[in-house]
């Protein structure tokens, strides 16, 4: 390459495949390059024409088209098209023609060969479908976090201690230290095959044996945990780390079918991942008062920014944050339990919103709800719950989980109800549904028990899954909702930007990204009658199901984790800087590669949008009937 | 002297092939004997199969008596491609001193110029790029009077050839692009015609540095768009050329 032309390789470098190339490889390249104007309208590719060449557009803007005519993309300055005829026969597969005026750089058919034999990151660049890249640059981060790739089993250091569930305190608490081990396994022996059926651990002992000074000879099987909840043997250490977090348990028994092969316990992971987020949330029980539980707060963001520049994966740590927020709720429920006394009937304290689906990030707004037993009496028990409620909110808001400004909080009577009252409400949004009153009650739909009763939660869970189903209209008028925020992809492919608070030209990742997304999913996850609330989980539920197709599915998995984590290292970057973080992104502030690959997550959650309208009969804009 | 061959030829228009067979006949430089029995293209001839070469010179001024060319680009290309594997760009020692205003256009400073060869000594090369192309450059006063007035002192007679010029083009596509003095107080702007104002108008991109190579590129990419705009590719070369 002739140095005089800088300013074509330097163009080049710029974008993927080629920003990472080596500098003589890329001088290679430019040096080989015929340059070539079409003015907009031309035909610049004829399905099953002869090509020797790879295209780069040098300015201007393409469309791709399938082989049926349809649209297949919009593409733009840096991005490349006519890999796919040159790896299948050197015919055009994709017809491509000029939206604009463009200025096109050929690369030759013989310097494609050489690149694809020997450059790997070019090679992979062109071999994968624009989507299917956006999966590669997903796993190709998530490869380089160890709890991401190591199995449960790797964290069991020896064979699981157990006793039969007939042993008394004395004798289990002696084969604890005998073994010096935290938690003992209690199996039930009166069948051909000992099942495991519980478990008690050394807090147990503290808590439920010492304190209320038990006799020696009381049975375990008084004060050991049943209904546990276990990990398989093939499960990450993420997945076991997310599970405790969710559930708030320190110790996991690991099942290979119905067999313990061991039990792995919290300080197992912390001791395997030093800076684990579960040390902060283990910490959160240790602390007395709520002044205690804000010093602690402050150790929130370090705790993202850690697991981000871990490379965590979006969904790691939206439940790790969504369980130091639960945490923080139900260490401010048992303070305020302390304080106010045991409560008069029983509760279940919820989680909505983002805290509910394992999705919360640093800023977050508190979204909560109480459902009481059906014996509510106001003017006895009210009284009760409206201090409660206000003790874990203003202790929220003290923890730097901000007032909800549409008061979803316990703190307002309307969401402070007997059951009853609660399944009247699903029942009424879903049977006789309205488009405005849904757009409020939206957030209802992600819910989870986070302390005391929580089979309330699971029977308002379950109602839903029933009824949800089988409203047509209550899934069109929440698909048209859904509708009300689009991605901010424009005509050519370049990101439509608005105006943010601060008089920069930014896009917001999350009304515009993320949040459209879980909107979309969650539609499809209540017509599948999925009690999943977590966008994950709510896909593997439509997954068991034929609505929607295999390679869709994974595009929207993809799509919601590329631009979940983009939004994540968004914020930790501001956190990082000391600024407050926020949502908004300038398209300058991204690399090459993510600003490609959010265009084709963009165009993943476009495409998923017209798939909802189709398919809930949602027309954006017409009057319910 | 040197003089402007357009001087010497009344209508060169539809004579170029014509007049390139009584010059090869006359030249005594076996370079310009050779350049010219490579001939020049039928005046009929479609754009889309004339064999084009973009030049452009970078000189120490404007006039071709008393400046020097300092550098020259050269890019072969067709309306369907220009190639990128055959440009040149060649720095060459200037007869006359390197002006400082110059040296801040084209970065050049004197000591890549200490050690370029001469024009004369790059004569070879340079004739292999333009024997059977038409040139193409913008602003015509440039290239062709600074290469004639160059080889009528290397080789002793001057040289003749039609260029396509992309300036003139736009000229003749904006007439008026000189608001008169009516017009400029009621707020009309010019329109400017110089390289890199027109490439925008084609939605062509800016290129940050300056050089003889990329000018060269610069134009041959304009001469693409302005055809596909305005012209046509089988609109024939004697429209074009001057």
């Amino acid at each position: 390459m002739q140095a005089e032309l800088i300013d074509i390789r330097n163009h080049m470098a710029q974008f993927p495949p080629f920003d990472e190339m080596p500098e003589e490889l890329l001088d290679h390249v430019v040096g080989g390059v015929e340059v070539q104007y079409f003015r907009a309208g031309t035909q610049i590719l004829e399905f099953g024409q002869d090509n020797p060449w790879l295209y780069y557009i040098r300015s201007g803007a393409v469309e791709i088209f399938r082989r049926s005519g349809e649209l297949y993309n919009r593409i733009g300055e840096g991005d490349i098209f006519g890999q796919f005829g040159l790896l299948m026969n050197k015919t055009v597969r994709f017809p491509a023609k000029a939206l604009e005026d463009t200025l096109i750089y050929r690369i030759p058919e013989a310097t494609f060969q050489y690149l694809f034999e020997n450059d790997d990151g070019f090679a992979d660049f062109v071999e994968t479908e624009d989507r299917s890249r956006l999966r590669s640059a997903v796993s190709r981060r998530e490869k380089s976090n160890d709890l991401m790739t190591s199995k449960v089993t790797r964290l069991i250091s020896r064979a699981p201690v157990s006793a039969p569930c007939t042993v008394r305190l004395q004798e289990a608490a002696r084969i604890m230290t005998d073994q010096g081990v935290s938690a003992l396994l209690l199996m039930d022996e009166s069948g051909d095959e000992p099942r495991l059926k519980g478990i008690i651990t050394d807090r147990d002992l503290r808590t439920r044996a010492v304190t209320e000074a038990l006799p020696s000879e009381t049975p375990i099987s008084d004060i050991m945990s049943e209904g546990l909840i276990t990990i398989r043997a093939s499960a990450y250490i993420f997945e076991a780390m997310l599970m405790m977090l969710h559930n708030n348990v320190h110790h996991l028994p690991v099942m290979d079918k119905d067999e313990v092969r061991g039990v792995i316990a919290l300080s197992d992971i912390v001791k395997y991942e030093s800076q684990s987020s579960l040390y902060l949330v283990s910490n959160i029980y240790h602390q007395n008062d709520v002044k205690g539980l804000k010093k602690l707060s402050r150790d929130v963001p370090d705790t993202f920014v850690r697991m981000v520049n871990e490379d965590a994966n979006s969904h790691m740590i939206g439940s790790a944050m969504a369980g130091i927020g639960r945490s923080f709720t139900q260490r401010l429920l048992e303070l305020g339990e302390e304080k106010l006394g045991p409560p008069p009937i029983p509760y279940c304290f919820m989680a909505l919103g983002s805290m509910a689906r394992d999705e919360q990030l640093v800023v977050t707004d508190q979204d909560n709800a109480m459902i009481l037993d059906d014996s509510f009496v106001p003017d006895e028990h009210d009284e009760y719950f409206q201090a409660l409620a206000k003790f874990v909110s203003d202790g929220l808001a003290e923890c730097g989980y901000k007032y909800c400004t549409g008061e979803i909080m316990a703190t307002n009577p309307k969401w402070r109800q007997p059951l009853r009252v609660w399944k009247g409400y699903f029942t009424d949004w879903i049977e006789n549904p309205k488009a405005d009153a849904l757009l409020n009650s939206n957030i209802f739909f992600d819910l989870d028990g986070i302390h005391g009763q929580n089979g309330f939660a699971e029977e308002l869970k379950a109602l839903v899954a029933e009824k949800a189903s089988h409203s047509q209209r209550f899934l069109s008028l929440m698909a048209r909702n859904a509708l009300n925020r689009t991605p901010p992809l424009g005509f050519f492919r370049t990101f439509v930007l608005e105006e943010d608070g601060q008089h920069r030209k930014t896009f917001n990742l999350k009304r515009r990204g993320t949040a459209p997304l879980s909107d979309l999913i969650r539609i499809h996850a209540l017509a599948c009658g999925s009690r999943a609330q977590n966008s994950f989980e709510r896909l593997k539920a439509i997954g068991q199901t034929k609505l929607l197709l295999e390679d869709d599915l994974g595009n929207l998995r993809d799509a919601l984790e590329f631009i979940s984590i983009v939004r994540i290292r968004h914020q930790a970057l501001a956190i990082e800087a000391g600024r407050a973080p926020d949502n908004n992104v300038r398209p300058e502030d991204l690399s090459p590669f993510e600003r490609s690959h959010l265009k084709d997550a963009f165009q993943v959650v476009s495409n998923a949008q017209k798939f909802l309208r189709f398919r809930y009969n949602a027309q954006v804009g017409r009057n319910a009937q | 002297m040197p003089s402007n061959p357009d001087d010497q030829v009344s209508n060169p228009k539809a004579t170029w092939p014509e007049q390139y067979r009584t010059l090869a006949d006359q030249a005594r430089s076996p370079l310009l004997k050779a350049f010219y029995e490579a001939g020049c293209v039928d005046p009929d001839t479609p754009m889309s199969d004339v064999p084009l070469v973009a030049v452009d010179f970078e000189t120490t001024g404007l006039d071709p008596n008393q400046h020097s060319i300092v550098s020259v680009g050269l890019v072969p290309f067709t309306l369907n491609g220009i190639q990128l594997s055959r440009c040149w760009h060649q720095v060459v020692r200037p007869a006359l001193p390197l002006h400082q205003t110059s040296i801040e256009v084209h970065g050049i400073t004197h000591s890549d110029i200490d050690k370029a060869p001469d024009l004369a000594e790059v004569l070879d090369k340079m004739f292999s790029y333009l024997n059977g192309r038409v040139p193409v450059v913008h602003y015509r006063e440039i290239e062709r009077p600074f290469f004639n007035v160059a080889l009528q002192w290397r080789l002793g007679e001057g040289i003749r050839f039609p260029v396509i010029d992309t300036m003139a083009i736009e000229a003749h596509l904006y007439p008026d692009r000189r608001p008169g003095r009516w017009q400029r107080l009621l707020g009309r702007k010019p329109v400017s015609i110089r390289l890199a104002d027109s490439r925008l108008r084609y939605g062509l991109p800016h290129y940050a540095s300056h050089n003889a190579l990329i000018d060269a590129i610069a134009t041959a990419e304009l001469l693409q768009a302005q055809v596909y705009h305005h012209f046509g590719p089988n609109t024939p070369v004697k429209d074009l050329w001057l």
